[in-house]
């Protein structure tokens, strides 16, 4: 199994996400993370999905989404050739007996403290994907109340961008 | 000018070609009706007896045609019976619109009377489809999906039109007819490479589908036959590209599929697959599937390449202008060991072929063969019946085979063979079972009504046959809920709908029948009794390779 990241540039329709999550559904992909959003046009959105499989699978998909009408582009993003983050909100409790550690902790992962209340401590932390495993694995040691994470937004480096190869 | 959505949706029909289209109306497409009323001398609208027999005649219009078929229907119970007639025809391919009528757009999301999701419930079975929620988008959506249906794999589109924007109206501006897509070929690094995969071969294979037939490649794919010494096969939705009589011709692949073909195929050395995506009914055992073969795959769907079967070359383009790049780069060349042992296949066959005595399917096919005629569409429902018709039916005209082969839809025939009628403005033939008869007979009342020429023939043998084949070969003889015994006076029943008919149990009977059809220009009914346990062989169990094939077997009574 290895983890695959997909940068998709759908035309902005009424319902594009779901055409997109059913093609994933019903050739039995799953997805790892998902985001989506309007870009710098509005005619079209961007839909970042990571997934875990195997090569041929990842190409099975790619051809299959390419036969939507409204996907207009597809790039596989890789370590190599793309910047990726994510961001990630905390809800730990607050413990007197705890505290101190989860500071530590989140200075050293450079999460920043964004609530504190007697009873919570809500830490927002940006990075790649298993910078946040590390983290939440480290927060396990104490009592997670709330995870939400945003999944993973990836953009290329240098100055190529998805929209050069359209397929209109 | 200025038009109502109605007007314009029937407007852009007429614009895009379309003469016939099949459909039933309802409380939200009542304003495209009345456009169609007004426009009945420029487009006739064919009222069936269900919505999914107008979808199912929509596509037997298309796959008769090659033009994209069209069907109308009402919103709510009216769309969801389109769905099998959709997804029928998403599975084999076949350039579909239909068009739905919904509630007005300020009522939609609040499950009003007769409101359903269409879009989403069609979603996984039309290559695209759209809700209209604007008349002014209208027009431009039904040249869209006109474009996308028969463009590239054509497949269908649905639009749902609410019934406000029926009403609402704005500007209209004519427009040509839209083309589809102009096809390309593959790319020439390709090509290339699949003519030194085709010169070492020694045993080269041909084996095609239906993308021969939406491609027109028929031409291009016998002039490789000849060039490079190789027999040709063929999957259910490839026959009647090229006649049946063809001397390279071998016949269909697969579960049911002739032996020699299947032979053939199993023992190539390389098989150049046509437009064609190696089902599970073709491959069996995908781990056992022709091993000794290497695979040169063109198809104009790359989704298509490797999907299953593992390409050693892949081609994504055009079937025909690929073709057309590829030949001159083959030499004339001639494999007669490889000519020799697939003679001996189909020397092989032919002990294999069931001669018995009497009214056996295989007799009632070859009797039904001297009376189509060049023009003749002959349609299938689902089940033994298909497969028997498959493997004897002689096949001289492209697009004359209508039959459910990805879906296996049964109900289909009737609808498709109304729909097939008007395609070739002749007499269509259903061949049918009880079992898939009994599902949408209701289609009789069309093919009476308009006095459509359909020659319906039932091979009537109580049971659903192609289950209790399966029973009693795989499930101890348990036939569960597959012997049917009805009582249907099926001569009786199309007296009832106003058609003639009657029952036949001796090859000369059916003989003298058909005869008797075949002179009538109305429709007709044949209730043909054979056996119940009569079985569609050669069969490759499932889970099988060729190694396992089953050419005889008689049943213990």
């Amino acid at each position: 199994m290895n983890r695959y990241t997909l940068a998709v540039l759908v035309r902005n329709q009424f319902g594009v996400l779901n055409r997109l999550t059913s093609m994933f559904r019903r050739r039995q992909f799953n997805i790892s993370s998902i985001t989506a959003s309007e870009t710098e046009s509005n005619e079209y959105s961007r839909i970042t999905f990571s997934f875990d499989g195997e090569d041929d699978g990842k190409q099975q998909l790619i051809n299959q989404l390419y036969k939507l009408p409204d996907v207009c582009s597809i790039k596989e993003l890789t370590g190599e050739n793309s910047l990726s983050c994510e961001l990630m909100l905390i809800k730990l409790k607050n413990d007197p007996d705890t505290r101190n550690e989860i500071h530590s902790a989140a200075e050293a992962f450079k999460a920043e403290t964004i609530d504190y209340s007697r009873d919570s401590i809500v830490l927002r932390l940006i990075g790649n994907g298993a910078r946040m495993d590390d983290f939440i694995s480290l927060m396990r040691d104490y009592t997670i109340l709330e995870i939400c994470r945003t999944g993973t937004a990836s953009i290329e480096k240098g100055s190529s961008i998805l929209r050069q190869n359209l397929n209109l | 000018m200025i038009l109502s959505g109605s007007d314009i949706l029937v407007k852009a029909l007429i614009e895009q070609g379309c003469d016939t289209v099949f459909g039933y109306p309802g409380g939200q497409i009542l304003n495209v009706y009345d456009s169609l009323y007004t426009h009945q001398e420029e487009i006739t609208h064919i009222l069936t007896a269900h919505e999914q027999g107008a979808t199912h005649a929509a596509d037997g219009y298309a796959r008769t045609t090659g033009k994209v078929g069209v069907v109308i229907s009402t919103s709510g119970p009216g769309a969801t019976n389109l769905v099998t007639g959709i997804a029928t025809a998403y599975l084999d391919s076949i350039p579909l619109v239909a068009i739905c009528g919904n509630v007005p757009t300020t009522q939609i999301g609040s499950d009003s009377f007769q409101e359903i999701d269409i879009t989403g419930v069609t979603l996984p079975i039309t290559k695209h489809n759209y809700f209209v929620g604007d008349v002014n988008d209208l027009a431009d959506t039904i040249r869209e999906a006109f474009k996308l249906a028969k463009s590239g794999r054509p497949g269908p589109v649905l639009i749902d039109v609410p019934k406000d924007v029926q009403i609402a109206k704005c500007e209209y501006q004519p427009k040509a007819p839209v083309e589809k897509e102009t096809p390309y070929a593959a790319k020439d690094m390709r090509i290339e490479e699949a003519a030194e995969y085709i010169h070492a071969s020694k045993k080269p294979f041909i084996y095609f589908g239906g993308g021969v037939i939406t491609a027109n490649a028929q031409e291009e794919m016998l002039c490789l036959a000849e060039r490079i010494d190789a027999p040709i096969g063929c999957s259910l939705m490839g026959l009647s590209a090229i006649p049946t009589d063809h001397p390279r011709f071998l016949g269909m692949q697969g579960m049911h599929g002739h032996y020699a073909s299947s032979m053939s195929m199993h023992n190539a050395d390389l098989i150049i697959s046509l437009g064609v995506r190696f089902n599970d009914r073709v491959t069996g055992n995908r781990a056992r599937f022709a091993t000794k073969a290497k695979i040169v795959h063109i198809d104009v769907d790359g989704s298509e390449l490797s999907k299953t079967v593992n390409a050693t070359c892949g081609l994504r383009g055009d079937v025909k202008l690929t073709l057309q790049r590829l030949l001159p780069l083959l030499d004339e060349k001639t494999r007669p060991e490889w000519i020799e042992q697939v003679n001996r296949f189909r020397k092989e066959e032919t002990e294999y072929l069931d001669n018995r005595e009497g009214l056996t399917p295989r007799k009632a096919i070859l009797t039904l063969n001297k009376y189509l005629g060049e023009n003749t569409a002959v349609c299938t429902d689902v089940g033994q019946h298909q497969m028997w018709s498959a493997q004897n039916l002689n096949f001289k005209t492209p697009r004359r085979f209508v039959s459910s082969g990805g879906l296996g839809t049964m109900g289909f025939g009737l609808g498709a063979a109304i729909g097939a009628a008007y395609g070739t403005k002749e007499r269509s033939v259903l061949v049918t079972g009880d079992g898939s008869f009994g599902m949408c007979l209701n289609e009789l009342a069309t093919v009476t009504t308009y006095n459509i020429p359909v020659v319906i023939l039932i091979m009537n043998n109580g049971v659903l046959g192609m289950v209790r084949q399966w029973q009693t070969l795989f499930y101890d003889k348990h036939y569960s809920n597959s012997v049917l015994n009805r009582s249907t006076d099926f001569p009786a029943l199309a007296r009832a709908f106003g058609a003639e008919g009657e029952t036949v149990t001796t090859p000369h009977e059916l003989d003298k029948a058909l005869s008797r059809a075949f002179s009538q220009n109305s429709p007709y009914v044949i209730d043909c009794r054979i056996d119940k346990d009569e079985f569609v062989l050669p069969m490759l169990p499932p889970g099988g390779s060729m190694d396992d094939i089953i050419t005889k077997l008689e049943v213990e009574k």
